[in-house]
């Protein structure tokens, strides 16, 4: 029954794909923008990372913020 | 017009899979020929400062970051934590004390086709506590380049002592799993989409920090095992032409029972061509852990009363200025900045024992950095 299920649910994805596989709608050249400082999520991985560290060790939430962590200094 | 296949009800098996790998070559290979980027050569330094609730750190930051040939960039980092504690904590229990924090880190990304793998290490060095962490992240764009999915895993193991006590020693070990996808939604906008789930085991308390039962101070005792996730969600756009806006929203919650939210919202703002003025505005609020008591009423098998773990809210504002020199010797992109952010946190059931009242602090944020590239 389960493999049924899942049979089904590709089966659904690739007709889906065959009927209208979105395609990019920027295009490489209309992209200049975007690498302007002022649309990147971090522009600066030192301040960034810091910033991160001095929540990081003053609350109780952590994680998924984009920025690799690094050591403790928690206590 | 429909292609055939969408009139047919019944598609045989071959069919199906040819479509399905169609559907992920189409995914995957648009767009194949650009290589992903690799980050640029650059020298950055910078100066930290954190003041506040009776702790100050404060350090430099050096950040070497060189490309060999097209397709390895390696990367080398010293960060320095030097902490001045007097922390309502530390001077309501012990004494007021310093110590230095030493990071290195090491990584190296490496760029292959639409892909790249970063890997990096890190050795964090204080006194009493020892931290050692590994991590693997791979990024691959997709569709065109117009979405970039993320993955990584980090390793991190960790050597806990204590003052004064040298038969205490104790380990704790991390591990942390993360996905994430940045979108381009049009020229000029972008979303991006973070899960964390990180497992925590060991010693994940402070060998110095008492609870209090009835009234009467007595050692911490916090569970060995924590898991939590998180996940994030982030939006930037420019509205007008060199002005950009971005907001994001983090939801965190563990086993522990603790759940908080972030939201941040933030401006920037071109002023004349070389200046780059930046604004933001920072909410935080948790719920407390189930073990967290100002001043449990009850035995139970775990007890803390770290505040980090109580029930709080915490608000930001920042700013920050950034300067562009331009080329420098015709060669060097040299960049100076400013940042300023200015945190408050009041705590909802944290009081300080020598006033009865609830307790609140201000802290201040301060980074001066200089960048180049080249």
């Amino acid at each position: 029954m389960k493999t049924l299920k899942i049979l089904s649910m590709l089966l659904l994805v690739a007709q889906l794909g065959a009927c209208a596989m979105p395609q990019p709608w920027v295009k490489p050249y209309e992209r200049e923008r975007l690498a302007d400082p002022i649309l990147q999520f971090s522009r600066n991985s030192l301040a960034d990372k810091h910033r991160e560290h001095v929540f990081e060790v003053r609350e109780g939430a952590h994680g998924a913020t984009g920025v690799q962590g690094g050591g403790c200094g928690c206590n | 017009m429909a292609p055939p296949a969408c009139k047919g009800a019944v598609v045989a098996a071959t069919s199906l899979w040819k479509r399905l790998a169609g559907l992920l070559g189409s995914l995957l290979a648009v767009g194949g020929a650009k290589a992903a980027d690799l980050p640029p050569d650059e020298t950055d330094a910078m100066v930290h400062v954190y003041d506040g609730g009776g702790v100050r750190a404060s350090g430099p930051v050096l950040l070497v970051r060189k490309k060999l040939a097209d397709r390895v960039s390696v990367s080398g980092q010293y960060y320095v934590d030097m902490v001045s504690n007097a922390s309502i904590d530390v001077v309501t229990t012990a004494s007021p004390y310093k110590e230095t924090r030493n990071e290195f880190t090491l990584g190296a990304d490496y760029a292959y086709r639409d892909s790249v793998l970063t890997v990096s290490g890190s050795s964090s060095r204080e006194p009493d506590y020892t931290a050692n962490t590994l991590n693997f992240d791979v990024t691959q764009e997709v569709f065109g380049g117009m979405t970039t999915v993320a993955m990584g895993f980090t390793r991190g193991s960790d050597k806990v002592r204590k003052h004064g006590d040298d038969t205490f020693q104790d380990t704790a070990h991390h591990w942390r799993y993360r996905l994430g996808a940045t979108q381009i939604l049009s020229p000029r906008w972008l979303m991006s989409a973070n899960f964390e789930a990180v497992s925590d085991e060991g010693f994940l308390g402070s060998p110095y920090r008492v609870a209090r039962v009835f009234g009467a101070a007595v050692p911490e005792r916090n569970p060995r095992t924590r898991t939590s996730r998180a996940i994030k969600f982030r939006t930037i756009a420019e509205v007008t032409p060199g002005t950009a806006v971005r907001a994001e929203y983090r939801y965190f919650w563990d086993t522990w029972a603790i759940k908080a939210h972030t939201a941040e919202f933030g401006a920037s703002r071109y002023v004349r061509q070389a200046w780059l003025v930046d604004g933001l505005l920072r909410f935080y609020s948790q719920q407390h852990a189930l073990f967290y008591s100002d001043n449990a009423a009850a035995e139970t098998a775990y007890v803390s009363r770290n505040r980090q773990l109580g029930t709080y809210k915490g608000v930001s504002l920042g700013g920050k200025v950034t300067y562009s020199m331009g080329k420098v010797q015709g060669r060097y992109d040299v960049k100076l900045s400013g940042v300023y952010e200015r945190m408050r946190y009041r705590f909802s059931d944290f009081t300080d024992i020598r006033t009865g009242a609830l307790y609140s602090y201000d802290a201040n944020l301060l980074q001066l950095i200089v960048s180049a590239t080249f």
